[in-house]
């Protein structure tokens, strides 16, 4: 059962390392991600938003539903959490 | 025999006596970082969720180092629980006010009605708001999911060390 | 980006990721994972990701690590396997 594990291992890794040959280079230019949507950013986010960090401009308000559905997830998961584990006397 | 249990003990007591002390000296060193990292968002990395598990940690540690009751002294279940959906209450809550005065849910830019600033400057600071709410959130939710698992369930008693 | 430090982070994480699966106790097992996590933050630093790289120190090396410490508190410390 473990030398099949492990063939599962290896297979999927090299199935892995083989798709990221088709990934563009790190920080390239003309990569899709930064020739779409990214020079808008950070052109614009300070302008609108008046703040530095881009990261926290797209993460709570370009992407705000995103941030809005991780903390309901973290809600759910601590709220699951309390029904399963706890204990009331 | 009789001698090396009382002097393991000694140790023993020594070496508590230490953990507590440096970590009541320390507790509010990582509470204070936590609030600069959820307050400093806009200008450096880090946010809500950042924020919200350095305070979450800072109540492990106190957990880890005294035990559950004494955690319990500085912030009851209810208290903790409550805090659990204040998060999400502000974070939606911004987003209906947004609604209520006219924009799309979550369009902070239309929050200059009621703040004293333009509308880029009220963007900012509706990401400070939504950065507070997802703060407490997980902050008591780590809280929270910590207490149940180390205790299974029951820390009333609180014996866990 | 360097990529001799690059490379002696990524040969470090993986012998972090090989050795919290294939030791027997589970408390290291536990702790090593937070010293991958670390390197991985490390190694997120470096490439510039400030951002992923401070969740991944809260979360990952952080909270995930007293996570699982507490619930090895309520089942045998060795693995059977």
């Amino acid at each position: 059962m473990k030398v099949l594990a492990l063939i599962a291992v290896l297979l999927t890794t090299a199935m892995l390392g083989y798709a990221t040959l088709d990934m563009p280079g790190w920080g390239d230019p003309s990569s899709p991600a930064s020739t779409h949507v990214s020079p808008v950013y950070i052109q614009e986010a300070y302008k609108k938003t008046a703040t530095p960090n881009i990261v926290t401009a797209v993460l709570a308000d370009y992407r705000s539903y995103d941030t809005l559905g991780e903390t309901v997830v973290i809600f759910t998961a601590g709220v699951v959490c309390m029904m399963l584990l706890r204990k009331v006397k | 025999m009789h001698d090396a249990a009382k002097e393991s003990k000694m140790i023993r007591d020594f070496e508590n006596i230490i953990i507590k002390t440096v970590c009541r000296a320390i507790i509010p060193f990582i509470q204070l970082y936590g609030l600069y990292v959820i307050a400093h968002g806009h200008y450096s990395p880090g946010g809500g969720f950042q924020g919200g598990c350095i305070l979450a940690a800072s109540f492990i540690l106190m957990v880890l180092a005294y035990d559950i009751k004494e955690m319990k002294k500085r912030m009851s279940e209810k208290i903790n629980t409550i805090l659990c959906s204040t998060g999400v209450i502000i974070y939606t809550g911004i987003g209906l006010l947004c609604v209520i005065l006219g924009a799309n849910f979550l369009d902070y830019g239309i929050l200059e009605i009621i703040l004293p600033a333009d509308a880029e400057h009220s963007r900012s600071l509706g990401i400070l708001g939504v950065e507070i709410g997802v703060g407490f959130t997980v902050m008591a939710v780590m809280v929270s999911i910590f207490l149940n698992i180390a205790s299974a369930g029951e820390h009333e008693d609180g014996e866990q060390g | 980006m360097i990529w001799q430090l690059d490379f002696i982070l990524l040969v470090i994480v993986v012998i972090c990721a090989i050795a919290a699966i294939s030791v027997k106790d589970l408390l290291s097992s536990a702790i090593l994972l937070g010293a991958y996590s670390f390197l991985l933050c490390l190694l997120w630093t470096e490439m510039g990701a400030v951002d992923v790289a401070f969740t991944e120190a809260t979360v990952g090396a952080g909270i995930s690590t007293a996570f699982f410490i507490g619930a090895i508190y309520h089942t045998s410390r060795r693995t059977k396997d």
